[in-house]
């Protein structure tokens, strides 16, 4: 009998999380001898002919990467769906939008607009602009269509489990590829990882007082780092009560506080919108000034709460003027 | 207000306000307004909650995902709170909400904390017919519909992930 068949794939991602999993180090052999790698782009050279080549569920699993929004990852995840008995999300950008996700906060011709036309680096007097088609003497040239916002993976295909992370712990992967070859996964739709807040992990744990009152939020430039004591307490805005456990507080490991790259735990619904509430609560001040100061201190509230998030938001992405950025007249 | 503005909504468009109301003061104000037969904009649904306190932001974005238009948020004056402090936690995630909204591009408009205490049948009337002719202005709040998965016809063996079947027996990792 032949070995399960595994697939990699990358969409609108960075390829940290490809590098995850050759930091797999030497139990990456242990997998490569327990399985068949049949498509991963970007170390094998594989073909997606191949994949179509395939028949339906003939992967065993399917590790996915990246946001989708382009047209071409949008086919590439059908199709790898098709093709894959189980999908996995792998990292923050395809289990909630990461990095890639917060372009949403621009309409799509404002970024076409900043990268073809208006970037320091490009000259461009022209105003060319890619297309999806262009026809040349020899025939039509096609490109990938820019859709108008960043969607998860599971806002494109049917997603049967997450690994979360930026990049996802190489314990969890170690572990998820483990419960997949022994069949001991979790119910459709689970997260890899514990279902606990960050803290919980966090060597300072003992060190969080247990009541917060921040006059002002620090970013870690500002400060020199404490290295034993938690980070709120040095007023930082650490993510560790809205995130998801699994890293071992690496990044606290690292003296810096947690961006949320492993997304909320289970009773999470809207990962910005727990996070105001957590922050909020720890703000001093009953005045509106007071207030007012301290939040203040919070320069890129957006780019903090949703950082890896804003696609898999409630809000998802707010629509202005006709849609297409143009502005409201 | 201007005309051009409100020839840009679509047509018969009226806001619809989510109304989250401690039932100590505002919820109770409300309740007098109604006793009081006093008439106001018919634009809000009003929840009641225990406390402006027990306001989870996540409600707020609930409700803008289900389609309101605008947020009234009403709790006791300050040091009149049924449990001492609930509405200076409310007063705070109102600050923080509104900023973070703001950097997401929705108008501070349409997230509204007003203090108004169970006497106030009339502030409720007021602060709701000037936040109804807010929105009117502002217009309504339009939100990408969140992407749905396109679920393909299901595939003999796909439908269930149980990956064990294809391992050969004894094959370990």
């Amino acid at each position: 009998m032949s070995k399960p068949k595994i697939g990699f794939y990358w969409c609108a991602s960075c390829g940290g999380c490809e590098e995850a999993v050759v930091d797999l180090a030497e139990e990456i052999l242990n997998v490569v001898e327990a399985v068949d790698l049949v498509f991963w782009p970007v170390a094998l050279d594989f073909k997606r002919s191949d994949v179509e080549a395939m028949a339906d569920g003939e992967m065993a699993a399917c590790f996915i990467n990246g946001a989708v929004r382009m047209s071409e990852q949008e086919e590439m995840a059908h199709l790898l769906r098709r093709k894959a008995q189980a999908v996995i999300a792998f990292g923050s950008c395809s289990h909630t939008g990461g990095i890639p996700g917060l372009a949403n906060l621009y309409e799509r011709e404002a970024i076409l607009r900043k990268v073809y036309d208006e970037s320091p680096s490009t000259i461009n007097p022209e105003g060319t602009r890619p297309q999806v088609q262009t026809s040349v003497p020899e025939g039509t040239l096609t490109l990938p269509g820019f859709d108008k916002s960043v969607r998860t993976l599971d806002q494109t295909v049917d997603v049967d489990f997450y690994l979360p992370g930026c990049p996802p712990p190489v314990k969890l992967i170690a572990g998820a590829v483990t419960a997949l070859l022994e069949g001991k996964l979790p119910p459709k739709g689970s997260v890899l990882a514990p279902n606990i807040a960050m803290c919980n992990e966090c060597p300072r744990k003992e060190s969080k007082p247990d009541q917060l009152l921040i006059t002002e939020f620090k970013r870690p430039h500002q400060i020199m780092i404490d290295p034993d004591k938690c980070l709120l307490e040095q007023g930082l805005l650490c993510m560790g009560p809205d995130t998801r456990s699994g890293c071992e507080a690496a990044c606290i490991g690292g003296n810096m506080p947690c961006t949320g790259c492993l997304g909320p735990t289970d009773g999470i619904r809207d990962y910005g919108g727990k996070a105001v509430s957590a922050f909020a609560s720890m703000t001093a001040g009953d005045e509106d000034e007071q207030i007012q100061a301290a939040m203040d201190s919070i320069v890129d509230p957006v780019g903090t709460f949703y950082r890896y998030s804003m696609p898999a938001s409630l809000l998802h992405r707010r629509i202005s003027g006709n849609g297409e950025g143009e502005p409201q007249s | 207000m201007s005309d051009q503005h409100l020839s840009n909504n679509p047509p018969g468009f009226e806001p619809k306000i989510v109304g989250f109301f401690c039932t100590w003061c505002t919820y109770t104000a409300a309740d007098l307004a109604g006793i009081s037969r006093m008439d106001y904009a018919p634009n809000v649904r009003i929840i009641r909650l225990m406390c402006s306190g027990r306001l989870d932001p996540q409600f707020v974005l609930s409700a803008f995902r289900e389609g309101a238009d605008g947020i009234l948020i009403g709790g006791c004056h300050p040091g009149d709170c049924h449990y001492q402090e609930g509405n200076y936690k409310a007063l705070r995630r109102h600050h923080l909400l509104t900023r973070l909204l703001r950097t997401m591009g929705i108008e501070p408009e349409r997230l509204r904390l007003e203090w108004i205490s169970a006497s106030e049948g009339d502030r409720v009337r007021d602060v709701i017919n000037d936040m109804t002719a807010d929105l009117r202005r502002l217009g309504p709040l339009r939100l990408e519909p969140v992407p749905k998965p396109d679920v393909p016809a299901p595939v003999e063996d796909a439908a269930c992930p149980n990956v064990a079947l294809n391992v050969a027996a004894g094959e370990k990792l």
